[in-house]
């Protein structure tokens, strides 16, 4: 059964718009989130945050938050060990400073207490003597030579000599050679750019319930993207052995990237175990903002050539990214998906990350790509502009394509870009006139995609439906797609199979749900599975007819004959070989694991639509059209869901979202007040077109869809609102201020 | 903490005096509530004055409206007699947060907040709104103007809560209009804001206006100059730009996470502008 | 700190609950009540997760009392549907895909019902402002607002 070697075309269940099997708990309010979960004798835990952007811990007392009635646990980074692995000791430092507070918020100790007066009552009683650092929060400022240091020594080995001590990393891709390639252009433009850090912004405040045993053994609830990953890092924190916990995801309310680490579980788990009793921990909204991870903010350099007729002879671009307090490679995937879009003979990105004091970043949504292709795309547009070129018509002349020798190394196979770009041009929006004061404005986007560690357990059930066990929490419908991947395969109804989220002790690793990985890695070992549970299935058959088993074959959900030469024999269902297995042969169940590869990267192409009051610089989407590349649209509606809420997200990154430090270090916007990610009101309809060009690397066909729709909207918008004003905008977000000083600026 | 549910001012007042500013008044609770769950207040008594007589009224007085102070935002905008009266006043209102606050937050809680950028309360200020305060020593009014005296600061002395916002009768030819600029649709607190409220005269000019501004300072403030700048007008371009100047000139704010000084200074001058354009046309509407 | 006693009518039943004075009615609803289909996702009403309605008005749970609740009438999203069956909202959010977290749904469906109690005919636009208060991060509203207006015509229909 090589299924590598072609993809399916014909396609009963995938492709349908089923209901998803969490949608009933979901609209009822059954369905049980991080906060929605309760043990018996559950302290509640709370956790001191720093006042500081940066300082020294000189001392911390706790004997008074100890001595009063109620608080049953107080700990502190002295609670735990100090992990060889540096990326688990960053991990564990994020969790609870250790020695200093590296940013505003940052954890300095937790209290466990019978309830949550006493648990606020205890934390003032936490004495923590501080001596005040210097501290540094922006980018550009932290790379200098004489920056505030935010850590010592936490440079790699690619960061050059004589680079600034709070530079970790460097990174370089390209090919060809840039200077013949700019000698080559009719004209080429530089400019530099800013994006602001931004949050995920997941509705649903990080939470957890931790229950820690007196022989060793845990137990871990916590919305997250991936309980694996929480019992690795929780074990490694808490020195115990991965199978002694057990970690169990709930619902989760959104992550984005940014439930892909820990930041309160081990903290609970630490508490439950000088507690003696379950303690739950339920962030709150202002320390989200705070303490968990941001993306990155950036300072970007882009230089472009292009010749009159719009080829692209050469691009360089200089990433300058910060990701916090603590080492962060997130540029290194900006650095690579800069110029993913173009085909070119001369391309060079080099990246640079440098700490600050600010919170870990955490990944979001394509981490590192939107702020990369912002610029790119920026200056590619006003490129256009300066040579009078129609923007989608340069994008196509320059587009990657299969065989492209793509600027961060990799050949292109087989990809969508092209398509997109052709659907956007023959798309009415394109054509629409456009009103006073009101610009419109493309972008391609780009993401990698990823596969990964993943396993899969099938199991026929004896009334002839399929259960089928996964490790990887459902954030965006994943649960229905893996099941009508299941059921195509079985040849049974969708409704015959129901997919389960599974805790760490029931199945091998899987990999966090991220890179847009789920429906493509879970669903392709899914189908695997599948295939195992058929070829029992089929054996069982053979058995029954007395026949060779390579002589079944699985056809529309039941064995068959191969042919007329195997034998005559009515074919048997799923249902009717499942009904007699435990007198065939026991229970019949099929499972996979795998590390997958082959995800097959991602484009699409966003056109926006905007007007610009030119009084008071307010933008308004007025109109918003998605194309992307899904490679096999499994269930087209969430497909659509994660293309409009990824282009909901960008918009919002765009125009007002943003990290608001003050002189102090101290976030100036930790809410939803004044972080503002776009309310219903903001926002027009989002259209929305879905192109198929078949991933080879997946037995349907499918490809990731999940972030690379954040991409586009960045430069979209910005080059919406450049040509809306009539003067180019290089600072993200656009906020309103911004953009009226542009207007005024140019008289 | 306690909470308690007084059935009388009187009432209000005694708890209010012997609670040594420990006790604070809830209507709406939508700021309340949010000062408590930050930790900026750790009041030891709430005084829920919902169960006062009236407080949930409007009244016709005088040809005017008496508004209670529990009165909420969505009742007030569902009052046909407020909307016609005052419809700035009603539209400021019920801009004050989502459809959720409005169905709890209050006119009075808002002006109590002392918040420069309370939206109804520039609104209340340009239609020359009184407010009614109960005390140790009965009832007194103060026109709205005068009510905040700072940041979060009130003339409200020991034992006084406000139980009403009166808003006058209305002339003929007469009519008001609020604007705001928020950097979203919806869910944000102005960056700057103008109430403006117009008189005809029988040519059509205009015979009286008031002109409120805010966010643009450390309180909402009345703006006389701007007024005179389209006193006689018919709101052709020099007045306009007069009032534009009038308005930027009393402005006095800061930079801070929701605008720059420089932004709000421009904005005001052009939201008092347009909110001048539509109290105009809808006092026309009234003649 | 003495506790409040409660009574109040709780999707068409009589409740009652205990309460501390600083509680809030989400933390009543949650904790005292094992009511969680309200969920707190700022607890400063500006995400709209906690909305239920009070006395016919939506309100953020999480900014009303608990002892506020004295003889109100609350409705959560657990009281929607009725016996087997969703309210149409409720089948109209699965069938067109108007989730996908769902830790914004509850809020968010008991604000449109309240919105179609009071305008069975809404634009888009009055959609998208009756609903600016309840924060969605997933869906980017769209097909939310679709499904609002497909139960509506749904109600309207019948």
């Amino acid at each position: 059964m090589n299924f590598q070697s072609s993809s399916k075309q014909d396609f009963k269940v995938v492709g349908t718009r089923v209901a998803r099997p969490d949608g009933v708990d979901k609209v009822t309010g059954r369905a049980l989130y991080g906060a929605d979960f309760n043990v018996p004798g559950c302290q509640v835990g709370l956790i001191l945050r720093s006042p500081h952007a940066h300082a020294r811990i000189d001392n911390i007392d706790t004997s008074e938050a100890l001595a009063l009635p109620g608080v049953k646990a107080v700990v502190t980074s002295a609670d735990w060990g100090v992990p060889e692995d540096e990326g688990l000791r960053d991990v564990q430092d994020n969790c609870l400073a250790r020695g200093k507070v590296l940013y505003d918020g940052h954890a300095v100790a937790a209290v466990a207490a019978k309830d949550m007066v006493t648990a606020r009552a205890a934390l003032k009683l936490i004495r923590v003597d501080y001596t005040p650092l210097p501290h540094v929060t922006d980018v550009d400022e932290a790379m200098k030579p004489d920056a505030p240091v935010v850590q010592e020594a936490r440079a790699d080995e690619s960061v050059p000599e004589g680079s600034g001590p709070n530079v970790t990393h460097y990174c370089e891709f390209g090919h060809g050679d840039l200077d013949a390639g700019f000698a080559k252009a009719d004209t080429v433009i530089e400019r530099s750019f800013t994006t602001a850090a931004t949050h995920q912004g997941y509705i649903e405040p990080h939470a957890c319930v931790a229950s820690y045993g007196n022989d060793g053994k845990a137990d871990l609830w916590c919305t997250t993207q991936g309980q694996y990953l929480v019992r690795d890092l929780c074990a490694g924190i808490m020195g115990m052995e991965g199978s002694q916990l057990r970690v169990t995801p709930s619902e989760i309310g959104g992550g984005f990237g940014g439930k892909t680490t820990v930041f309160i579980e081990p903290v609970a788990l630490a508490l439950s175990r000088k507690a003696g009793r379950p303690v739950k921990i339920v962030m709150s909204r202002v320390d989200v903002f705070r303490a968990t991870g941001p993306t990155v903010s950036s300072s970007m350099d882009v230089r472009i050539g292009m010749t009159k007729d719009g080829r692209i002879t050469a691009g360089e671009a200089k990433l300058r990214y910060q990701g916090g307090a603590f080492p962060c490679g997130t540029v290194d995937m900006g650095a690579q998906a800069a110029f993913a879009a173009y085909d070119m003979e001369a391309v060079r990105t080099r990246g640079w990350n440098a700490l600050t004091n600010r919170p870990k970043e955490a990944a979001y949504r394509a981490p590192g790509a939107p702020m990369a292709i912002y610029a790119v795309e920026s200056v590619v547009d006003e490129l256009c502009q300066q040579l009078e070129l129609d923007p989608l018509d340069v994008r196509l002349k320059n587009a990657a394509d299969a065989g492209t020798k793509a600027s961060y190394g990799v050949t292109f196979d087989q990809i969508g870009l092209r398509a997109t770009l052709e659907a956007a041009k023959e798309h009415a929006h394109y054509h629409a006139p456009l009103g006073e004061n009101q610009g419109r404005g493309l972008s391609c986007g780009f993401w990698f995609n990823f596969g990964g560690n993943t396993s899969v357990s099938l199991a026929i059930n004896a009334d002839g439906t399929a259960s089928v066990t996964e490790g990887n929490p459902d954030i965006g419908g994943s649960r229905a797609s893996i099941s009508m991947m299941a059921a195509e395969e079985l040849g049974i109804p969708y409704d015959k199979v129901r997919t389960f989220i599974t805790d760490t002790g029931s199945l091998g690793q899987n990999d966090v749900t991220d890179g847009s990985r789920v429906t493509f890695a879970v669903g392709l070992a899914t189908i695997k599975a599948a295939r195992a549970a058929i070829q029992v299935m089929c054996a069982r058959a053979a058995k029954i007819w007395g026949i060779d088993e390579d002589a079944v074959i699985w056809e529309d959900g039941a064995a068959k004959p191969s042919g007329p030469n195997a034998g005559d024999f009515e074919p048997m269902t799923l249902a009717e070989i499942a009904a007699i297995s435990s007198e065939t042969g026991g229970p019949i169940a099929g499972h996979h694991e795998v590390n997958a590869e082959g995800a097959g990267v991602s484009f699409g192409v966003h056109l926006a639509d905007v007007e610009v009051d030119p009084e008071t610089g307010a933008t308004t989407v007025l109109r918003y059209t998605v194309f992307q590349d899904a490679g096999k649209a499994v269930h087209p509606d969430y497909v659509e869901g994660q293309m409009q809420g990824g282009a909901a997200q960008g918009i919002g990154w765009a125009l007002n979202e943003e990290y608001i430090y003050d002189e102090d270090g101290r976030l100036q916007n930790a809410g939803f007040l004044d972080y503002r990610i776009p309310v219903a009101s903001d926002l027009p309809a989002i259209d929305t077109v879905i192109l198929e060009i078949p991933n080879p690397g997946h037995p349907y066909g499918v490809r990731g869809v999940g972030e690379t729709p954040i991409v586009p909207p960045l430069a979209a918008l910005s080059n919406a609102v450049s040509r809306a004003v009539g003067v180019r905008l290089h600072e993200l977000p656009m906020s309103p201020p911004k953009i009226l000083k542009a207007i005024m600026a140019q008289g | 903490m306690q909470y308690m549910k007084p059935q009388t001012a009187a009432e209000v007042s005694d708890i209010l005096a012997r609670s040594e500013g420990a006790a604070r008044i809830l209507g709406g609770g939508t700021d309340l509530l949010v000062q408590m769950r930050s930790g900026m207040i750790e009041p030891e008594t709430i005084v829920d004055i919902k169960h006062l007589d009236g407080i949930r009224d409007i009244t016709s007085e005088d040809g005017g409206l008496r508004i209670g102070a529990a009165v909420s935002g969505q009742r007030l905008g569902e009052h046909e007699g407020a909307k016609a009266l005052w419809p700035g006043v009603v539209e400021a209102c019920e801009l004050i947060g989502s459809t959720q606050i409005q169905g709890r937050c209050t006119m009075v809680g808002n002006l109590c907040n002392g918040g420069p950028a309370a939206d109804s309360v520039p609104a209340m200020i340009a239609a020359a709104a009184v407010v009614r305060i109960e005390g140790p020593d009965g009832p007194r009014d103060c026109p709205a103007e005068d009510f905040v005296t700072g940041p979060g600061k009130t003339v409200l002395g020991k034992g006084e809560f406000v139980s009403s916002v009166f808003l006058p009768a209305r002339p003929k030819a007469a009519s008001d209009a609020y604007l705001r600029f928020i950097p979203r649709t919806e869910m944000d607190i102005a960056v700057a804001s103008a109430g403006v409220n117009i008189e005809l005269a029988d040519d059509g000019t205009i015979k009286s206006a008031r002109v409120a501004i805010g966010a643009v300072g450390p309180r909402v403030i009345l703006v006389p100059d701007a007024a005179d700048a389209i006193i006689g007008s018919k709101l052709e371009d020099p007045a306009i730009a007069a009032l534009v100047r009038a308005c930027e000139a009393a402005s006095s704010p800061i930079d801070d996470k929701r605008g720059t000084a420089e932004f709000r200074t421009t904005v005001v001058g052009v939201l008092a502008k347009r909110a001048a354009r539509i109290a105009m046309t809808r006092a026309g509407e009234n003649q | 700190m003495k506790n409040i006693h409660v009574s109040t009518v709780l999707n068409g039943d009589e409740t009652e609950f205990v309460c501390a004075p600083e509680e809030t009615l989400l933390d009543a609803l949650r904790g005292r009540l094992g009511m969680t289909g309200a969920k707190e996702g700022c607890g400063t009403g500006d995400c709209g997760a906690c909305t239920v309605e009070m006395d016919g008005r939506l309100v953020c749970s999480c900014l009303v009392l608990g002892a506020e609740a004295e003889g109100a009438e609350i409705k959560t999203v657990e009281g929607m549907a009725v016996g087997e069956g969703l309210h149409p909202l409720q089948q109209a959010f699965i069938d067109h895909a108007a989730l996908q977290c769902g830790i914004c749904t509850p809020g968010i469906l008991v604000a449109a019902k309240t919105l179609l109690e009071r305008n069975p005919d809404p634009t888009d636009t009055e959609v998208r402002y009756w609903l600016a208060g309840n924060l969605c991060r997933c869906t980017g509203y769209d097909k939310i607002i679709k499904a609002v207006q497909i139960a509506a015509a749904d109600m309207r229909g019948a």
